[in-house]
């Protein structure tokens, strides 16, 4: 057991452009439910959406703010057409719509009709659109060794996407916190609390709950470009259980909160990881077979998010107070 | 001469457009009534409340009758659930700057009808009219921006939101509700200041200014009732729909908030409340009106009404005149059936 390496891949974790990307799905999700009330529970649709707008359109030849427009558009009209109906009805309405909404999106682009634009159950392989990402990196074509953390400097799995990855996450985060603290964000508590309320001191409710709606959509369509970056678009590595972690990601940190979502993706994905590596080292493979540990490891990390959810309700970051009071 | 001087008092109010409502700055000048008469005119009584009795003092007291100054004027309202018809007003008034109170026993409509009026529910049939403007199909929030606001049976505070909070949304104006303003703090700092201070202004009133910090949902329920009072105040309506604001409300502070309600009217502000506790209508109201079975079933002035046969049987009952909380009362009553 090699204790070194599973301090550096754990800690690889820490800063991983995926760890980005689900804190910027989770930072969509907490402008929706944490502080607007929405219960979208088809985050992984806004993601899935913005990394077929991007991979789809570089694929096409078209440039990097172009693409990243497309993947915005596309997210701004799933949030159009997802809210339209579901906005004047009751909350439940719309996990159910935003569920479904978000298989449908799957379904359709793993399906064979689909093949030529998205590649089908196959996806979108990275050198259909990531060259023009790396090619825009300032740094010189090297890997760099930066503490513990070696990575290549462009290609792929790179320091750049962390850069950027991470660049994304501080200006949703500041974003987040000047929405939070203005007038606006206080109209969206409203709503959380009580709707009708709100209504009655002559504020358009449905008109703050799409503008929720839709910028939550459009983090989570950015969180989706950096998920796929790394890796290739494949419709099935953004089903629903992406939209579960990321519910985990935002209760773990604290929901409501400027800093919950980032925190809770780090600690998430670095405890999982952690935990595996732990099991891998220690416990021989005739025990317990690495694909046991994959599980296992889900388990230990799902006891552990249950016991915080009993005994630290509000989240890691969350205000016990506002507990208190159960609307 | 009544009726001539209702129009120059209502002038102010109708002149202001209902987008237009400045915070902080009442759009009725009392003082100006105060000292001096409006050319050619006799200076009367300046308090709202006196003009109101004046005015009214000549109205009969029947069911729909025309009152000399409304503010609202609804007629045909109905409202069917299913086969049963919840509200069926025939025509309706509210007399501009008095205190209504809309009574009648459980089940009779009155909640609906305010839900109706305030664009909460949809009626079946109906028009209604607010300061002259046509009000039927009109979002809530878009009443509630007119000038008319309302309070809710059961309160409705926003819990986790500090109780100053809850105030600030009652702000008309705030330009730092546009989600894009919101991320320039210098467009809305200044609109925020002048709410706060009268938010601060507002609770001082109201005796929550020591909770201001306080998350809403830490209040107990009268507090809240007086919370949402003064949220529904913020915007400085024309008019106020208060649903039984005296519920689940102790007595010394049920006091208070008789004072608040008074005071309203002072200001200017119409006040439309729906109450149980006859006692207190008796007491502040300049108009009662009775609802039972979604009809209207009597109007009238306060004393008048309650001896009125169709008020007894219907809500009153044979004992309307004792109160019911005095044992002795009660004593006679037993042994009156004995």
């Amino acid at each position: 057991m090699d204790i070194m390496t599973i301090i550096t891949n754990t800690l690889g974790e820490l800063i991983a452009p995926t760890t980005a990307a689900y804190a910027l799905a989770a930072i969509g999700l907490n402008i929706h439910f944490g502080m607007t009330g929405l219960m979208n529970m088809g985050q992984a649709g806004f993601m899935l959406l913005g990394a077929y707008g991007f991979a789809i359109t570089q694929s096409m030849g078209a440039n990097l703010f172009t693409s990243v427009c497309a993947a915005i558009v596309l997210a701004v009209i799933y949030a159009l057409l997802l809210g339209i109906p579901t906005l004047k009805l009751g909350p439940d309405y719309l996990a159910m719509v935003t569920l479904a909404a978000a298989e449908i999106i799957r379904i359709i682009g793993r399906s064979t009709a689909m093949t030529k634009l998205t590649g089908g159950s196959a996806g979108i392989s990275p050198q259909d659109f990531t060259t023009k990402f790396e090619n825009l990196s300032p740094l010189p074509d090297d890997s760099t060794t930066f503490l513990f953390w070696t990575y290549s400097n462009n290609i792929a799995n790179s320091w750049w996407l962390r850069i950027v990855a991470w660049v994304l996450v501080a200006i949703a985060a500041v974003l987040c916190w000047r929405w939070f603290r203005s007038p606006w964000g206080r109209v969206l508590k409203g709503i959380r609390e009580d709707e009708n309320a709100i209504r009655s001191l002559g504020k358009n409710v449905t008109v703050y709950k799409m503008q929720a709606l839709i910028i939550g959509g459009i983090f989570g369509a950015l969180g989706g470009i950096i998920f796929v970056l790394p890796r290739s678009v494949q419709p099935d590595s953004l089903g629903r259980a992406v939209t579960f972690y990321a519910w985990t990601i935002l209760l773990l940190g604290g929901a409501a909160t400027i800093f919950g979502p980032i925190i809770g993706s780090c600690l998430l994905w670095v405890l999982l990881t952690f935990v595996k590596e732990l099991m891998r080292g220690a416990i021989p493979e005739t025990v317990i077979s690495s694909n046991q540990v994959e599980s296992l490891g889900w388990v230990i990390v799902g006891v552990a998010l249950m016991c915080l959810v009993i005994f630290r309700p509000q989240g890691l970051l969350g205000d016990r107070k506002e507990l208190a009071f159960n609307v | 001469m009544s009726e001539k001087t209702s129009k120059s008092t209502s002038g102010a109010p109708v002149s202001v457009p209902a987008k237009g409502i400045q915070p902080g700055k009442p759009f009725h000048d009392l003082a100006k009534w105060a000292t001096k008469a409006p050319e050619g005119e006799h200076l009367i009584s300046t308090a709202f409340g006196d003009k109101v009795k004046e005015d009214l003092k000549f109205v009969h007291n029947e069911p729909g009758v025309h009152k000399p100054d409304p503010i609202l004027v609804a007629d045909n309202v109905t409202r069917r659930f299913g086969g049963m018809t919840a509200v069926n007003v025939k025509h309706f008034e509210i007399e501009r700057h008095g205190i209504t109170a809309l009574i009648g026993p459980n089940g009779a409509g009155k909640t609906t009808f305010f839900n109706l009026m305030t664009g909460f529910d949809a009626p079946n049939t109906g028009a209604w009219r607010f300061d002259g403007k046509d009000l039927a199909h009109v979002h809530p929030e878009q009443v509630a921006r007119m000038g008319m606001v309302r309070t809710f049976q059961l309160t409705k505070v926003m819990s986790r939101l500090t109780v100053l909070d809850n105030m600030l949304l009652g702000a008309p104006v705030q330009p730092g509700e546009g989600l894009f303003r919101a991320l320039v703090p210098g467009l809305w700092k200044k609109q925020e200041k002048a709410n706060v201070e009268k938010a601060e202004a507002l609770l001082e009133r109201f005796l929550l200014i020591k909770k201001k910090d306080d998350f809403a949902g830490s209040l107990s329920g009268g507090q809240r009732k007086l919370l949402e009072m003064a949220r529904a105040l913020m915007s400085d309506p024309q008019l106020v729909m208060l649903d039984e604001p005296m519920a689940g409300v102790n007595p010394a502070l049920k006091q208070s908030l008789l004072d608040h309600i008074l005071s309203l009217r002072e200001e200017g502000t119409t006040v439309l409340f729906v109450e149980h506790d006859i006692n207190m209508v008796r007491h502040i109201a300049d108009w009662v009106t009775v609802m039972a079975e979604g009809k209207i079933v009597a109007e009238g002035q306060p004393k008048s009404v309650m001896n009125d046969p169709a008020v007894i049987d219907a809500y009153l009952g044979a004992h309307a005149n004792i109160d019911l909380g005095d044992d002795s009362v009660m004593d006679l009553k037993e042994s009156e059936e004995h």
